[in-house]
């Protein structure tokens, strides 16, 4: 008699709470403030962004 | 109905009711983020997950069309990708040149770190055959090889930008970017001049595009349109990853201060700030999220076996991880960051990436064999 093999449906599964872990204990260490909530739109809200990106120009040494 | 036409009647009902509730269950987390994070942010998952549909659903993405390219010699994949990039910058670059302030860039110092990081990118992204967006697409879609890389994937983009200033200290040319309407005749000539290098040396009868890789670059120019709309910034991948990583550190007592990167205004605060808020981080959970719903309605995809791969192959996976992660913040972003949305909004450095980029994966073709990874026949 042959063990059940192990299929994608557990390792699917496994991505999902992989994200649900990081989702969760980020929202209880940093919860998010909706006050401080930015425009629905960068484009035309006449404010500079303020996101990291990987695309941005090294910091200089300290 | 036969027994077996009931069975599989049933099946199908099954896996649309997963599919379904899994569906309902991203939308309630887009309102839910736009609720208490704010309305951008779940705007920023909800382009997230259409990208992940796009790329699982479609079949589409950047590692495995420049394999195809280097042993087969077809060019349909890469040639989507071009014509992607395209379609972005003929919006991107006549919108960056606008001066608002209010849209940003792709930009990244060329030089011996941004070089050497897309080629051993290059290297590795063939190894676990995926790069920034395929490793979270294949963690989705239940990818073992990408789910063992991802946690690695994100320390080293943490060490990378954590080291990021002493490796562009060695020697880096300020940010090259082109602007304006010469600028998009500089990049939409150059797209065209790599489509007829590509072609000249494709194989005989491969020159030609499939129709859904059409549909892939036409939907995904429009997914990351709209990121850099909402954003203000272009679509990334690593940051993203590296952010996870960094707030890992510091819940643990690591002091990030000593880091020129993560002491950066922008960067010590996204480390203190909900990933909620981070664009980045959003599209990353979308992409994964979205190409995990393609595979549970997909017929058959969740029953595929997972591999059984020697020893070796799992340690060079998640080496493979750290490495990639690694060396795409040398490089200033991975296919996403530095390639497509570097060259879609003017910056030099996505052709340099592209270049020593594709001279690694041609390496990492011929390594990945010896890990073990290739499918036993």
């Amino acid at each position: 008699m042959t063990g059940a093999v192990p299929t994608r449906r557990l390792t699917v599964a496994l991505a999902c709470l992989l994200i649900a872990a990081v989702l969760a204990a980020d929202v209880i260490a940093d919860p998010p403030n909706h006050h401080a909530a930015p425009a629905i739109i960068a484009f035309g809200s006449g404010k500079a962004p303020t996101g990291g990106f990987c695309g941005a120009a090294a910091p200089p040494m300290k | 109905m036969t027994e077996a036409m009931i069975t599989a009647d049933t099946s199908i009902r099954a896996r649309n009711g997963v599919a379904n509730g899994f569906a309902l269950l991203l939308l309630a987390l887009i309102v839910a983020i736009g609720l208490f994070a704010g309305l951008r942010f779940g705007l920023m998952l909800a382009i997230g997950i259409g990208i992940g549909l796009v790329l699982e659903g479609l079949r589409f993405g950047f590692a495995g069309p420049w394999r195809a390219m280097i042993l087969h010699r077809d060019p349909a994949g890469i040639l989507a990708q071009l014509l992607s990039i395209g379609l972005v910058a003929m919006v991107a670059i006549p919108l960056l040149g606008g001066g608002s302030g209010e849209l940003v860039g792709a930009q990244g110092q060329i030089g011996w770190a941004m070089v050497g990081g897309a080629f051993v990118f290059g290297v590795a992204m063939q190894i676990v055959l995926g790069c920034g967006s395929g490793t979270l697409v294949n963690a989705g879609s239940g990818n073992a090889v990408a789910l063992a890389a991802l946690p690695t994937f994100a320390i080293g983009s943490f060490l990378g930008a954590y080291h990021l200033a002493w490796w562009t200290d060695l020697g880096a040319f300020p940010p090259i970017v082109v602007q304006g309407v010469s600028g998009l005749g500089i990049t939409l000539a150059l797209l065209v001049g790599t489509a007829v290098l590509v072609l000249v040396r494709a194989a005989p009868g491969t020159r030609r595009i499939p129709g859904r890789y059409v549909a892939a670059a036409i939907l995904l120019a429009l997914l990351a349109i709209a990121n850099l709309l909402v954003a203000g910034q272009p679509w990334g991948v690593v940051y993203g990853l590296g952010l996870w990583a960094a707030k890992g550190a510091t819940a643990v007592g690591a002091d990030l201060s000593g880091s020129a990167f993560w002491s950066l205004p922008v960067n010590a605060d996204k480390v203190r700030a909900s990933i909620l808020t981070d664009y980045t981080s959003l599209t990353n959970i979308g992409l994964i999220a979205g190409a995990a719903f393609v595979s549970i309605r997909r017929p058959g995809a969740l029953d595929q076996p997972l591999p059984r791969l020697p020893a070796r192959a799992w340690i060079a996976a998640i080496a493979s991880g750290l490495v990639l992660g690694y060396s795409s913040r040398l490089a200033f972003g991975c296919n996403v960051g530095a390639f497509y949305s570097g060259i879609g909004t003017g910056s030099m450095h996505g052709w340099a990436w592209l270049i020593a980029g594709f001279a690694g994966s041609a390496l990492g073709i011929r390594l990945r064999p010896r890990f073990g990874l290739e499918p036993r026949r």
